[in-house]
């Protein structure tokens, strides 16, 4: 590490920069409607609809249609290769609809995961060939950022030394050549959920992956002010029966953050993993809320958690888009009410006024 | 890093960010007086003093007998193991000395450097043998941190990938090992400012070399809460012969340390290096003045920029003590200010030193 070499100018530096605290101003979070063709099936299946490319758009269109109430909500909307070429039944691209809105556009760059032989069900992601060019593609088609998802597990032997240093290594990789174009690279190294380990086990496995990113994008040379991460809360698993408050999750969140993301990074949006809406956005307010020092943006990126209840009310029937929409919205000014610590609301949430949260001492 | 294996406790890990608050408390730095023997020879020369151990004694002792407002700036001295087990004038145990005016003592725990063959000139640092008989055994003679400095250097072909990872290692090693002894370790990668590099090289090397550094620290499961970075502010090379201005140096070293340092550790506490008393003060509050965002508390560990004039008025002689004493509580008070951006330095108002010097439009 004896010389530096030219990665980025200066304009470079600040074009990518103003772009992430776009994106993350407050009371705005990202809507990752970047679902691939094989999760939509999944979502579509589940309301009983025909994961036909027709009804792709359709869906889509019911999100992006929403009214002004949600610019101050969303920042970015993460697009599926195939949705940023689309358009509504008027013949408006979606890409421009969006960003007439004032709202960013990214893109999902990755082409999902692989395994990695020799260990116990591990995972790298690919999408690495002619990304270079890709990027100046969606460039020119009006994205302004990327995402990339990298997968780890907790189980009794993961994740292991070499699914963290891969996996941290792969982002580094895609967020330098983003760079390189424009786009600011959304990092995204999510810690599964599925296991019935405990609160802390995800903390100390979280911090490790995190620390390994850190170093990844450090000895790749990436700027920080022009990258987000969107990574996993610190959660229990799935299985596990002890249950924690919001308040202990965020705790757990934010000192593991603390310990592992220099305070360079622009903005931390957080997926939603398998959490219901109502959760995530209670538990993102609870961050939001926690007495420890936080010196980035908190805020969403969510999938799930910002249009289950659309999906639901949408059902494939045409006569439903209005309220599927509303759906939407509802739960976008939500999460910016959360996101800014302000979310209220939550049926069993105990009693309202002083939250418990703990000592930091204790993480 | 599949499973958590426990290193400590709830317990101590309040014990050790307990101490580490108190001692980068609001305008307070810490007082390097952990000069080696060798060292002090260097010192005690230059004002003609013979380097004895009874004048060694003499000069810490009218450090440490100061007024005791000077804990107001003063957090934490360091001392070198002979000094611990030095008496005052009247008799008192200099941990004691120091400890009664509400300030935490801290030892100096390595031994030195050691070169790393097969590179161009590059060290390591010694004295991880018996580290956690000796902490145990310094925390029960009253220190609550330690310090360790390792070295780089920056040329043409240095720092090598060899020299960082290996610094970074010893120092997690060295943390580890004091925090299961209830020391908080104060880590001190020192990057040398020999050499004619420009500020933007010294901003480069010292990114790459803490971000070493704290992903060998994660490694070696250390309790971040419970420690101290003891840095090298960003700054030009000696030899280099552009100018860079106060505000420019502070823009390059937060830039530098929000990229690498999180902001689980409470306090970063600068080494003045070759800089001058008026220097160090001056480049301390500009990095406390810059317009980004600082999650940990900047200050300063300082040596020579605490105690250059203090010496100076010494000479060596008893008559002076009172003067030296008040060149160093002067001193101390400045960088006490400083710490908190609130330095305005007297006389010499020169129109430069009032306005905002750094380029705006430069993006470091």
């Amino acid at each position: 590490m004896t010389h530096q070499f030219p990665t980025l100018s200066e304009a470079q530096k600040r074009e990518l920069h103003e772009t992430a605290l776009r994106i993350v101003s407050p009371g705005k979070g990202i809507l990752a409607a970047d679902e691939s063709v094989g999760s939509m099936a999944k979502r579509l299946a589940q309301v009983g609809v025909e994961n036909a490319e027709e009804n792709r758009r359709q869906y889509r269109q019911i999100l992006f249609s929403a009214d002004d109430r949600i610019n101050g909500c969303i920042g970015g909307v993460i697009f599926f290769h195939e949705t940023l070429y689309q358009h509504t039944d008027n013949g408006v691209p979606f890409v421009k609809l969006i960003r007439d809105r004032g709202i960013l556009v990214g893109v999902k760059v990755d082409k999902g995961v692989v395994p990695l032989a020799g260990t116990c069900g591990e995972t790298t992601t690919q999408g690495l060939d002619g990304l270079s060019e890709r990027c100046a593609q969606y460039k020119k088609d009006g994205a302004v950022f990327a995402k990339w998802r990298c997968v780890l597990k907790i189980s009794e032997a993961n994740p292991s030394k070499l699914a963290i240093t891969e996996n941290a290594n792969v982002l580094a990789r895609y967020s330098s050549i983003c760079q390189q174009h424009g786009i600011v690279p959304v990092i995204e190294p999510e810690v599964l959920p599925d296991g019935d380990h405990d609160l802390r086990r995800c903390q100390y496995v979280t911090e490790k992956v995190l620390a390994a990113v850190y170093k990844a994008m450090s000895d790749h040379h990436v700027y920080l002010e022009g990258t987000l991460l969107k990574p996993n809360m610190v959660t229990p698993g799935h299985s596990c029966s002890i249950k924690y408050s919001p308040e202990e999750v965020a705790m757990a969140t934010v000192t593991a953050i603390r310990r592992t993301v220099p305070p360079a990074v622009t903005g931390i949006a957080f997926l939603s993993g398998g959490q219901s809406e109502e959760e995530a956005s209670i538990n993102l307010n609870a961050i939001n809320n926690c007495p420890l020092a936080k010196p980035w943006i908190l805020t969403f990126s969510f999938g799930r958690a910002l249009q289950a209840s659309a999906l639901r009310a949408w059902r494939g029937h045409k006569e439903n888009e209005k309220a599927a929409t509303e759906q939407f919205i509802k739960r976008a000014e939500i999460n910016s009410l959360a996101c800014r610590g302000k979310y209220t609301g939550g049926d069993n949430h105990g009693e309202a006024g002083q939250r418990v949260y703990g000592s930091s001492h204790a993480y | 890093m599949t499973h958590q294996f426990p290193s400590l406790s709830p317990e101590q890990k309040k014990e050790l960010s307990d101490i580490a608050q108190r001692i980068v408390a609001p305008g307070k730095g810490i007082l390097a007086a952990d000069e080696s023997t060798g060292t002090m020879g260097k010192r005690l020369q230059k004002i003609n003093v013979e380097n004895t151990e009874e004048n060694r004694r003499c000069f810490r002792e009218l450090l440490f007998s100061s007024n005791p407002s000077i804990a107001n700036s003063v957090g934490g001295v360091i001392f070198f193991h002979e000094t611990l087990y030095q008496k005052s004038d009247s008799g008192k145990l200099f941990p004691q000395v120091v400890k009664e005016k509400g300030i935490v003592v801290g030892i100096k725990v390595d031994k030195g450097t050691a070169g790393l063959n097969g590179t161009d000139g590059e060290t390591t640092t010694q004295g991880l043998d018996g580290l956690s008989e000796r902490c145990a055994q310094y925390k029960k003679d009253g220190c609550d941190f330690a310090k360790w400095r390792c070295v780089l250097k920056i040329s043409d072909g240095c720092p090598s990938a060899l020299a960082i990872a290996e610094n970074a290692n010893v120092l997690a090693r060295y943390a580890s090992i004091c925090q299961q002894n209830g020391l908080v370790p104060i880590v001190e990668p020192e990057i040398l400012p020999d050499g004619a590099h420009d500020l933007q090289r010294c901003q480069y090397v010292t990114e790459k070399v803490l971000a070493a550094v704290y992903k060998a620290l994660s490694d070696h499961h250390v309790y971040l809460e419970g420690t101290l970075l003891k840095p090298n502010m960003v700054t030009a090379g000696h030899s280099c012969t552009k100018k860079f201005t106060p505000q420019e140096v502070g823009m390059a070293t937060v830039t530098a340390l929000r990229r690498t340092v999180p902001a689980s550790v409470p306090g970063i506490c600068f080494l003045s290096g070759g800089q001058s008393e008026e220097e160090a003060s001056l480049n301390l509050n500009a990095i406390n003045q810059v317009p980004l965002h600082r999650p940990w508390k900047l200050t300063f560990s300082y040596g020579r920029a605490l105690q250059a004039s203090a010496l100076a008025a010494w000479q060596g002689k008893a008559a002076n003590k009172g003067a030296a004493q008040e060149a160093f509580c002067n001193r101390a008070k400045i960088n006490g200010l400083a710490s908190k951006g609130e330095y305005k330095p007297s006389g010499s108002a020169d129109q430069a030193s009032m306005q905002s010097l750094y380029t705006a439009s430069y993006v470091y």
